[in-house]
């Protein structure tokens, strides 16, 4: 803890408290002067940065959350247990933050609720709401025990740990549906978006991008934890994290080439252009530089090429969702659409929001086991055994 | 029993008549600098595009299976036996899903107000329930517009087309776009002079993500069934690890894993 920590934390305090204050001032203009004022939105471009952004991707980073549950309680893989809390946090996190952001983009958020009662089984919006809601419901039940704990309340944790099994067979089960349905929800405009992101396997290819995107976040979260509250990492257990998102990578970037090929489009990303390069970008993000990566055993091994590779799998299919969203409809809408700095403001709050958030829960809420907390140094990752074993004592969140 | 509008653009002189009728059906402004735009738009939702001596009309086109009913979450737009695509906004939540869904890019958004609407041409509802023509039909004054029973109004078209083919395209857009709309349009030029897409799928889109949807009954239960006998099974195997004497502590190590 030299001087560096403290200049750094007073840095970070001030983009947070600026984030904060721009982000109060969109929305008190979002508010009193409605959509038109704030946004650049328009008749020709209807879904801006808060869909895209906000919701699309930040439905797809909580994915950690199903995808880590699934692991430790389903495939009873018991070594990544040590990771699940912080995991779930996020997760949880990520949806309410969805949950605000939708209530910024809706033009009458009162009416969120309609869902609930006005019902239209065809639409893929209706059962995305529907989902949305009732697994937030089941991330908060997840993630109840860390605070029921805290507080010593041990008959409702017995109750939610009676209750675990299912309610993380539930969260899967939504989970699989909702990261689906983001994609099933442009499939009904087959006119409208670029050859490059519209395919009949828009539903698989958003499912299988939120798992990877949810290993590689969990790969970028402990690593970022192990660095900001001075904890063990546990190298083996995100080594493990990075073979499989090679495999799940790999299954992807192969869907992907073979999907191109049969629809006639691989021969666009050899014209040059505005979609073509945002194409590359996302492609070289999100699979090949990842791959060339994470498939050498020294990268995986080491904790900043883990990082790296995790942070470019993330960037990567973050300009995935903003190229199927935002640049694969300014062709056929003929406009550019780029978000007014009150949108900015807004997306950078909730993003703050959600860090600061995520800090205030490990420091008050036991996120992290007490023995890692209180760990000084970084070790031998021979060290690890017995910190994982100490966790697996308080299984069953 | 279904009704529909038939546009014949070699029959329309530009009047505005339409424009005008159709804002004062529908309680919107109406004036000189509205008349000059020529674009849908909140408070325009029809027009007549000019190009030179040739004209075209463009309103909602009240789909036969339209986009927007389909992706609606809480069912505000609702296709009507009538013909007429209706919205309530009432129910409306303002996602604008119907506004990137709909193939001609129809619905337009109310950007400038607090507690913003949707709108639309919806083809009279109230005036089609009563057996009477749409406003813009009703005041057409070269039959340009014309209001009928959407199978008659076929025939018509493609009576025209027959009797005078150096008059037209050879194409009744509506008759096939997206699986039929309740709107068909003839015209001298070529569609695409006016922003028409001929490009379009001749099958309802709707069918496009209902197929996806339609599979949920089935996974919920057959998902739900893979992961509990998933868990079952790496359960059962940690019981019987333990109840065969393993060293339990190396398998908690190693996972499920072998």
């Amino acid at each position: 803890m030299g001087r560096g920590t403290i200049f750094r934390l007073t840095f970070w305090k001030l983009v947070f408290l600026f984030l904060m204050a721009a982000g109060l001032y969109a929305t008190f203009l979002r508010f009193t002067q409605g959509l038109g004022a704030s946004t650049h939105l328009s008749d020709q471009f209807p879904w801006g940065i808060w869909i895209s952004f906000d919701v699309l991707c930040g439905v797809m980073l909580a994915a950690g959350g199903f995808t880590l549950t699934a692991t430790v309680h389903i495939l009873n893989i018991k070594r990544m247990h040590s990771i699940i809390r912080p995991t779930i946090l996020t997760a949880f996190l990520g949806y309410v933050l969805v949950c605000v952001a939708l209530m910024y983009d809706l033009g009458k958020p009162y009416n969120i609720w309609h869902p609930l009662i006005m019902r239209n089984p065809h639409s893929v919006m209706f059962e995305v709401a529907y989902c949305v809601m009732l697994y937030t419901t089941v991330l908060a039940l997840e993630f109840s025990p860390i605070v029921l704990e805290r507080f010593n309340l041990q008959r409702p944790l017995k109750i939610v740990k009676k209750i675990l099994i299912p309610l993380v067979i539930c969260g899967v089960i939504l989970s699989t549906l909702h990261q689906s349905s983001l994609g099933t929800l442009y499939l009904i405009m087959p006119e409208k978006l670029h050859p490059f992101w519209y395919s009949p396997l828009l539903p698989v290819f958003f499912f299988l991008s939120a798992i990877a995107v949810g290993l590689a976040m969990t790969i970028f979260e402990s690593s970022m934890s192990a660095k900001h509250f001075g904890l063990q990492l546990e190298l083996p257990v995100l080594e493990e994290l990075g073979r499989v998102l090679v495999v799940v990578l790999g299954v992807y970037g192969i869907l992907r080439l073979e999907d191109l090929w049969n629809r006639g489009a691989l021969k666009l990303a050899f014209h040059p252009g505005y979609e073509t390069s945002l194409f590359w970008l996302e492609i070289s993000l999100a699979i090949i530089l990842p791959l060339i990566l994470l498939s050498q055993p020294r990268v995986r091994s080491s904790p900043k090429g883990l990082y790296f590779s995790a942070v470019l799998v993330v960037l990567g299919f973050i300009t995935n969702r903003m190229n199927v969203s935002i640049t694969g409809f300014e062709g056929s809408t003929g406009v550019r659409y780029f978000p007014k700095w009150s949108e900015l403001a807004v997306t950078g709050m909730i993003i703050g929001a959600g860090f600061a958030l995520f800090g205030l829960a490990v420091k008050y809420l036991p996120i992290f086991p007490k023995e890692e907390l209180a760990h000084e140094t970084a070790s031998e990752p021979a060290e690890i055994v017995p910190v994982t074993a100490g966790v697996l004592e308080h299984a069953g969140d | 029993m279904s009704k529909a509008l038939l546009y014949d653009s070699t029959l329309c002189i530009g009047c505005k008549q339409c424009e005008q009728a159709c804002a004062t059906q529908n309680k919107l402004d109406y004036n000189d600098a509205v008349a000059g735009e020529e674009y849908q738009s909140a408070h325009k939702l029809t027009c007549i595009l000019s190009r030179g001596d040739k004209f075209m009309r463009r309103l909602c086109m009240n789909c036969q299976e339209p986009s927007c009913a389909s992706v609606c979450p809480v069912g505000a737009l609702k296709k009507t036996a009538l013909g007429p695509v209706t919205y309530d906004p009432s129910k409306c939540m303002g996602c604008r899903y119907c506004m990137v869904a709909c193939p001609f890019s129809v619905p337009k958004y109310e950007w400038g107000k607090l507690i913003p609407k949707v709108q639309k041409c919806v083809m009279c509802p109230d005036r089609v329930a009563q057996g009477k023509a749409t406003a813009c039909a009703e005041i057409c004054p070269t039959g340009a517009t014309k209001f009928g029973e959407r199978d008659e109004l076929i025939a018509e078209a493609q009576k025209r087309l027959h009797d005078n083919p150096g008059n037209y395209v050879s194409h009744i857009y509506g008759l096939e776009e997206v699986g039929g709309t309740s709107v068909l349009l003839l015209s001298a030029v070529p569609f695409e002079t006016f922003g028409y897409r001929t490009d379009i799928s001749k099958d309802p889109l709707p069918m496009l993500t209902y197929r996806v949807l339609s599979h949920i009954p089935d996974f919920v239960p057959l998902g739900g069934m893979a992961l509990g006998g998933l868990w079952w099974i790496t359960h059962r195997r940690e019981e019987v690890a333990l109840a065969e004497g393993r060293q339990t502590s190396s398998e908690k190590k190693n996972g499920g894993k072998r």
